[in-house]
Order: structure tokens, then sequence, then C-alpha cells
């Protein structure tokens, strides 16, 4: 299926990055020359307590704003959004679009068979990738958890390059500091902290592009299709 | 003949030229960035010559607030520090305009409201403060999520009221607005509001100027009243003060006032109408349908239009970019031909709507909703639906979140 319009919503936990997710995704579709913005939803910022945050990628420019209440893809970060609800709808796919996608971050099946069939009956797919381990696996750290993410949905719906997706990963993280004091020692630290940071978003791109292969073969094999596209142009 | 003490052209110390605004905002080249709306506060103010920002944390305005904090670290603004509560907040920011600053700050909900005493205070004593409002719930429960209540209070405090739609507006509002409040017939303060979240927390793409130009210097001595330091005239407000003489005089000289601080926001209406091109802009106004709105509501309708064309439905759409002053004149005009006025408001008492039922004739012609409060997001669906429902056409029942 082919898309004026695809909206993403991440449900996580806080702490997990899913506003930092679609921040960075919303920069990629930007550098494709695809219109995008992206928009986080919280209440108290408190570690694993809900947080969702929502990217929307087009062809043509976006105005809507704020909780994405019917979404193409949903991705949920956290088993717990799933297993304890911790999440802003009951169920959390509430809204799904037909013909939609959910991507789980689990390493076992979650849904309930009444779940799974509802899902099949709006035509929706479903894609499970362990990224939490994939994460501990290529970076080291379970905090790139998001960048498993990443990677999937950028993997299955090709919304945005591999190349943009590392331009806007060195956007985010890897912005220079601007030393304004111009001391020696300050001068020092920044360099430290500079060689670290580069090894940072090393280990990021890397667990991006792994999930991005993973989830890229996945929808190959499915033969599921979910691009950003001109209808009109396609058909 | 040439103005000798003109600083067009010369440079601060941060080495940026100080640029004839007008110049500055509509021919220098502009620059796409992809901002939140909290930076793009900070690369206006980066550009707005500001000599005091004054913070007090409330989200969603706090990142904003820390973002000005760290461009003072740079340089870039005169004076800034943090409050004790949002009420010592606009009163600090009252001392900092009678002496002859450019004030700036950012509040929100509750901030707004607790610090609310000051606004017809701040107008009164015809200071040009910018606050920037990022809309959030007042009412409690408690809610940090974007609810427009807020501006329906400060609409009579005698304050310019601005409602932004996108970080764009925002950029280049902060700007321009000062133009507006130091104009010396003028000489008001500015809320320029948003709707919280929705513009202070997305990543959306903004044209910028480049940050090599920054606008001129406020000029004290261009505003119209003698600094009211308590012992000047008109206003000896310590040793004469009106409250202690019950007499007609002391009652005539506080009407003539207040008259006058309304007569100024007339008066500010051409410079509005220069600056942000029109207090209102409309899109297909002939249409039968029509939407009208301010802040993210009107990106809502923009959304809501599109789907109703592929359905065949024509439907026009009027943005109020200024609440004070009032654009009745050109609301009249644009809504002359409509059948039906659609209100979508982020708001559970629909106080847009209500202007708009006093402003125009035959208001019977006007929906005033769908509402939605307390930090609900709009989605284009629920404004197709109203709008089919009222031409009597059949609508599918939306599955929405929780069904």
């Amino acid at each position: 299926m082919i898309k004026k319009r695809l909206n993403v919503r991440m449900s996580g936990l806080g702490g997990q990055g899913a506003v930092t997710a679609a921040h960075v995704l919303a920069m990629a579709a930007n550098r494709d020359g695809k219109f995008s913005i992206s928009n986080p939803f919280f209440g108290a910022e408190k570690r694993m307590a809900p947080a969702e945050s929502y990217c929307r990628i087009g062809i043509e420019r976006i105005y809507d704003r704020g909780e994405l209440v019917f979404p193409d893809v949903i991705q949920v970060f956290h088993p717990q959004v799933i297993t304890m609800g911790k999440s802003y709808t009951m169920p959390f796919y509430s809204g799904v679009k037909e013909g939609g996608l959910v991507i789980i971050n689990s390493d076992q099946p979650l849904l309930s068979e009444e779940d799974v069939q509802r899902l099949k009956d709006l035509n929706v797919a479903l894609f499970y990738i362990a990224g939490t381990e994939l994460a501990i696996e290529v970076a080291g750290t379970e905090l790139s958890t998001n960048m498993s993410m990443l990677g999937s949905v950028a993997g299955i719906t090709k919304c945005v390059s591999m190349e943009s997706l590392d331009l806007a990963l060195q956007e985010r993280f890897g912005k220079k500091f601007v030393a304004s004091g111009g001391t020696a020692s300050l001068d020092e630290a920044i360099k430290k902290k500079f060689a670290k940071k580069e090894m940072l978003l090393a280990k990021n791109l890397a667990t991006v592009k792994a999930a991005y292969d993973i989830a890229s073969a996945w929808a190959e094999k499915n033969q599921y299709e979910l691009r950003v596209g001109n209808p009109a142009m396609a058909a | 003949m040439a103005d000798t003490h003109s600083v067009i052209g010369t440079k601060n110390k941060k080495g940026q030229t100080f640029t004839d605004t007008w110049e500055m905002m509509n021919n220098a080249p502009r620059t796409p960035s992809f901002f939140t709306g909290s930076e793009v506060i900070k690369e206006a103010l980066r550009r707005a010559s500001c000599d005091v920002m004054i913070a007090y944390p409330i989200t969603p305005q706090s990142e904003a607030a820390a973002l000005i904090g760290e461009l003072f670290a740079e340089g870039y603004i005169g004076d800034y520090f943090r409050g004790e509560s949002e009420f010592a907040v606009m009163s600090q920011c009252a001392g900092a305009a009678f002496g002859g600053a450019r004030v700036f700050t950012t509040t929100a909900g509750p901030g707004t409201m607790r610090a609310m005493e000051n606004f017809p205070m701040w107008s009164g004593a015809r200071l040009p403060i910018q606050m920037i409002v990022t809309c959030r719930g007042i009412n409690s429960p408690l809610s940090i999520q974007p609810d427009t209540l807020e501006i329906a209070y400060l609409l009579n405090t005698g304050m310019l009221v601005w409602h932004a739609e996108t970080a764009q507006d925002f950029f280049d509002w902060i700007l321009k607005g000062y133009m507006v409040s130091e104009e010396p017939d003028v000489h008001l303060p500015l809320a320029l509001c948003c709707d919280g979240f929705f513009v202070t927390h997305t990543k959306d793409v903004v044209n910028l100027t480049p940050a090599d130009m920054c606008l001129p210097p406020y000029d004290p001595y261009r505003s119209p009243v003698p600094c009211m330091d308590m012992e000047c005239p008109p206003v000896r407000m310590m040793r004469d003060p009106f409250v202690m003489k019950s007499n007609y005089i002391s009652y005539a000289t506080h009407a003539s006032w207040q008259q006058e601080v309304w007569a100024a926001v007339e008066r500010s209406r051409k410079h509005t109408i220069k600056w942000i091109n029109g207090l209102i802009e409309t899109e297909n106004a002939d249409a039968e349908v029509l939407i009208v709105a301010s802040g993210t509501a009107v990106s809502q309708g923009r959304e809501a239009i599109r789907l109703l064309e592929d359905e065949g439905i024509r439907c026009g759409l009027v943005k109020i970019k200024s609440l004070r002053p009032w654009p009745g004149e050109e609301i009249r005009e644009a809504t002359k031909n409509a059948k039906h006025i659609i209100v979508p408001e982020f708001n559970v008492t629909g106080w847009l709507a209500k202007e708009i039922k006093a402003t125009i004739p035959n208001s019977e012609r006007v929906n005033a909703g769908p509402h939605v409060c307390g930090g609900m997001t709009m989605p284009p669906e629920i404004i197709v639906s109203e709008i089919k429902t009222l031409l009597g056409m059949r609508t599918m029942s939306l599955a929405g979140r929780g069904s």
C-alpha cells in the first residue's frame, strides 16, 4: 500500500527514548526531502511511566498536531505497554488503520488470541523484534533500544533512508559544543567527550542498521508493503 | 536628513548587525531549519536585542525559558534570572520595563493565572513587555496538556493578544511583535499565545533570518508617557494616589486612562495589519461552509478541509491571528457569504465562538465546536464529522481511542 501520509505512533515508557526516536525519524524524513513533524505526549516526566511520541511523514505539508488517534504504524517500545496496560489507550492498538502495522519490542509473543484476531480482521501486520536484546548485543547497552525501533520501522516501510538516519543521528548527538569560556581545561574535557560521542554514534548507527536489515528481510518474506508516496503516480 | 543617532548598520558586542526590522523580516535571506517550537523561541530571542528575560519553570514553557538562559550565557541577552513565582516574575518584568529595558518572559496555564494581577497593570502603565503564553490546562484536576482557556482571561487586560498557529508564526511574530508594541501610539504589552506542546514540542521546518542580524534596540524615549516612577505626573501613584481620593476627578482620571489604554489597542490595528499582514488570513472564503479558528485549531481545520475535498465538499478557512485588536470588520467581510460557520476550539467554554457571534449578523450561522479540552487532541476527522452532520450528511461513527 502506498499512502500520501504515514502516521507512526510510538508507545514506550519514560526513559526509553521514544521521544528521541520520533524526533530522529522526523529529522531523517526531512533530510530525504519529505514533509515531516514529530511531537511527544507525556504526563509527569518519570521513568517507566507511559510516554508516547508521534511522527508524521508525508508528501505534502503536514498541519495535523497532537496525539495520533488513527495511526498507520504502532511501535511498542516495552512489553509493559501491553502486559501492564502502560498505554494511553486500551487496547494499545485502538485506532490503528486498516492495512497498518504493529511493531512490538519483545523476544516472545505477547498478544492474546483475541487481539491477534482483531488485528487480522483489520488486515494489520504484526512484527516482533527483540529490540532490547539487539541493542545490548550490538551497542552494549539497553539504552539503544530506541535505535532498534527506529531501524525496524525504517526497514519495513522505507519511510526514511539509512543515509538520512545516519545524518539525523549525527545532528542529534554529535553537535559540536561551542565553548564560550575557552579555557584550556574545558577544551580538554570536550575533546574527551567527543571521542566517546563518536563511538556512541557508531554503535547506535550499527544498532539501527542491524534492526533495519532484520525488518527489511521480514517485510520481503511476508510481502508486506506500506510506503509513503503519491498513490496516483504509483497507480 | 540622515539620522546621526541611528545604530542601524553598526554591530553589537556579539558582532550582530543592527538591521532595519522591515528589511530583516521581509528581504533578508531565510534558512530552513528543523526545530522544536522552544528552540525557535530561542532563535527569535537571539535576534531580538532583548535587555532582560525573567524566567520561572512551568510546563510547557520551561524548555524555552531554559534555552534562553543558554542564550544569556552566550552573551545575547542583557540580563536573565529566575523569579520566585510567576507573580514575582511579572512584577519584576514591570520593574525592568519601567527602567527602560526591552523585556521578555514566558509562562503557561496556572502561571498565567497566578500572575494575572500584573497584566492590566502592565497595560495601564504602558509597558511594551512581550510575554509568550504556551497554553495548557488551568483547572483542577491537574493537566499539563494544551487547553486554550487561559487566553479568554487575557482578552480584557488591555494587552495585545495574538494567537500563533505554528513555530514559524512564533519566530516572525516575536520579532515583529516588539515593533507593534513599542510604537509610541501603542506602547502596550503583547501576549503572544500558542497551544502548548502542539507548537513548543513539535519539530517542524521554520525559515530563520540570518543569525548575524538583530533588531534595533528599544528606545525608551519613544514611550508616550513619562516614566511612572511613583513621583512623576501624570500618575503620581504613591504621593497622590487616586485611590485615596474618592472624588469625581479621581474617577474621571481613571476612567479616561482606561479609555486611553483601549484606544491604544485600537491604534495598534494599523501597525499589526502592516507587520503580520492582516489580522486574519483567508482561504476560499466564498465557500458556503467556513472554518473560523485560531492557533492549532487552524492547523486541524486545514487537515479537515483536505479530507472534505476528497469527498467533494468545499470548505473555506479563516485564520484569526490577532485577538486584540479584534478583527471584527475583517470577520464580518470574510463570513458574509457563509451559511455555516464552524468554530473548532481547544477549550470547554468556546470563547472564540462567543466573540464571533457577537461580531457578525445572523449569528445562528455559528456552530460552536467541535470542542476538545483538558489536553485532548482534535483529530481532523471530528471536524469533518461535525460539518457533515451540519450539512445533513451521514457520518461514520468514529472508532477512536478506548474503542
